[in-house]
């Protein structure tokens, strides 16, 4: 029988099992920011084990509220800074330098296929888009990943969703996983991988597969995951011409990293997508999920485009591709968060930021703020937002807000006409 | 090794969420007793007051999916810095799951027919829930009747219990 490509890399990594169906596993990287972390350095600080298992495997930035809001938020980006500081940690980014942790990460080439992932924060399994196996943590298994570089799994079974046929225009990743959600529910692949492949996959770019593998926690998974291709070798070239002679000697290394064909899954879902339409949540549940025509005149009061599941570059000129040359409804606030310095500059290159701004946005600095109304577009009770975010959860965004996810296109067309509309395609 | 139990609260509801057990707003705390007067502060369930049906509690009985969406351990802990040790339920989020056992709380899952026979026969009562580990059993007692319902706790989660957390276990072994 062969094996899944997460069961390879538990395969690769394993350290012990301790226990029956549990897979202790050495990590590739630790990845932190300053909301789940000071906790974690604090109690390593009170065991007097204030130690880092590998400073170059460790990457930290701060990216939930910044530029600091308050004097909270202070004190923690300085206790993750001090840190950073004292353990020899050379990529962490502070202001200037920093963005969405899971969008700044894979830019900078700090996760690659075969890896393993985690991060104090449930969305890690992004990075799954690569071919790896990431996962979210809480502060504990944090604490115990930065001093000793190990995380414990169950075993990794894996659903695989085969994805056929060709999106139509207007239709992108976010519809996609928001189907799938809908389709296996809030707690439809818990204790699972979900492994996306087939001709869809296939033709999204890496940032597309991001955002595919970004909402799998959303359906309860570990990880999303991803099979490497020429794409994403392509995305990952800068940072690989060290390692490797020409691209096609990394595909050769990184085909390794796949599914075997009669590998053993959990399940496996073939689904044909062509007559997909754009997506849209309603209620509190990221599975109450409707054709955004059939949410068609409902009011919103703000439109919200960034987030580690849809602030890159390409969800930004999908946006303005809509926009352009319009205005915002006059009752709605438009914002946008490009997810990292270099997609706000690449943005400002291409005359999106223009756009925006023409139109009647207000562009922040990247940050995770708003998605979970922390700062930078929060909610008062009774409102409504558009977002282009993953959790409708009720007060997500503020407490008493109700928040509807979808695509950067929809989400464009409904800051448009100050309701829920799809784009014209 | 601490007892495990206390006087029960039931949330009659699936997938509740870690943002309604401690919002993001409070995710700046730079203590476990912050969170403390926080506590399901924004659950979304009809005719529950938190500032009353807090009081006092120490197993929280619920349905299936408890604690899905974030990773954050801040649910946990203002569970335990509110006296409550143990959450039954049908099933868990992983992430909050593994969170339990790692900072050394039960988080025990039952069969979904047993958990709506615990819900049809004491929702609305003043139970109190007992937790023998040795044995695995749950014991729910209403005025002065006992009932029992075995549980399964996986030898992973077991031995994190045992040791007091996930810390305390990899550090004397990795």
């Amino acid at each position: 029988m062969g094996k899944t490509l997460a069961q390879k890399i538990f395969d690769a990594h394993v350290v012990e099992q301790p226990f029956g169906g549990c897979f202790v596993l050495k990590l590739d990287r630790v990845f932190c920011h300053e909301i789940t972390t000071p906790f974690a350095i604090a109690d390593l600080v009170a065991r007097g084990k204030d130690r880092v298992f590998d400073p170059t495997k460790i990457k930290a930035v701060i990216d939930h509220v910044t530029p600091a809001k308050d004097t909270k938020t202070a004190e923690q980006g300085k206790v993750l800074r001090e840190w950073a500081r004292r353990h020899g940690i050379r990529d962490f980014f502070d202001i200037g330098r920093n963005g969405v942790c899971h969008a700044l990460f894979p830019e900078k080439g700090f996760v690659r296929p075969g890896f393993t992932v985690i991060m104090g924060d449930s969305h890690t399994c992004t990075h799954g888009a690569f071919g790896a196996f990431a996962a979210g943590v809480g502060t504990t298994d944090l604490e115990v990943g930065i001093l000793k570089g190990v995380c414990a799994f169950r075993a990794p079974r894996t659903m695989r969703f085969h994805l056929t046929g060709q999106l139509r225009r207007g239709v992108g990743a976010k519809d996609v996983i928001l189907h799938l959600i809908a389709r296996i529910g809030v707690n439809g692949a818990t204790d699972h991988i979900m492994e996306f492949a087939g001709p869809v996959v296939d033709r999204l770019s890496m940032e597309g597969r991001m955002t595919l593998c970004n909402m799998a926690v959303e359906a309860g998974a570990t990880s999303g995951i991803c099979a490497p291709d020429r794409t994403t070798v392509e995305y990952l070239w800068p940072h690989l011409k060290g390692d490797f002679a020409s691209k096609e000697a990394a595909l050769e290394e990184y085909g390794k990293w796949a599914s075997d064909p009669d590998a053993a899954y959990a399940s496996v879902t073939e689904i044909d997508l062509s007559s997909l339409e754009p997506q849209c949540t309603f209620g509190h549940k990221p599975d109450q999920v409707k054709p955004v025509s059939a949410m068609e005149g409902t009011r919103v009061d703000q439109v919200y485009i960034g987030s580690c599941t849809n602030g890159r570059l390409e969800d930004l000129r999908a946006t303005a591709a809509v926009l352009k040359g319009k205005k915002v409804a006059s009752a709605v606030r438009a914002i946008v968060s490009p997810a990292t310095p270099a997609v706000y500059a690449r943005a400002l290159e291409e005359g999106l930021i223009g756009i925006f701004m023409e139109a009647g946005f207000c562009v922040t600095n990247p940050t995770c703020g708003a998605c979970l109304g922390m700062s930078s577009g929060v909610l008062a009770p009774g409102e409504v937002c558009a977002s282009t975010t993953n959790r409708n959860f009720s007060g997500r965004m503020g407490k008493g807000g109700t928040v509807h996810l979808m695509g950067p296109e929809s989400a464009a067309a409904t800051a448009l006409a100050g309701a829920i509309t799809r784009a014209e395609t | 090794m601490k007892p495990f139990g206390g006087p029960a609260l039931f949330l009659d509801r699936s997938d509740i969420n870690t943002d309604e057990i401690i919002p993001a707003r409070y995710l700046t705390e730079s203590t476990k007793e912050a969170l403390k007067p926080h506590l399901l502060e924004d659950l979304d369930l009809p005719g529950f007051d938190a500032a009353v049906d807090l009081a006092c509690m120490g197993v929280i009985l619920t349905r299936a999916n408890f604690g899905c969406g974030s990773s954050r351990e801040h649910a946990p802990w203002a569970l335990e810095v509110n006296g409550i040790n143990a959450v039954i339920a049908e099933s868990f989020a992983r992430i909050f799951r593994q969170n339990m056992a790692n900072g050394g709380l039960l988080a025990i899952e039952l069969p979904k027919p047993t958990i709506e026979e615990i819900f049809t026969r004491f929702k609305g009562k003043t139970a109190r829930v007992q937790i023998d580990l040795k044995a695995s059993v749950v014991e729910i007692t209403v005025d002065s009747s006992v009932a029992t319902f075995p549980f399964r706790l996986s030898p992973f989660d077991r031995a994190l219990v045992d040791a007091g957390g996930w810390v305390d276990f990899a550090d004397a072994r990795y």
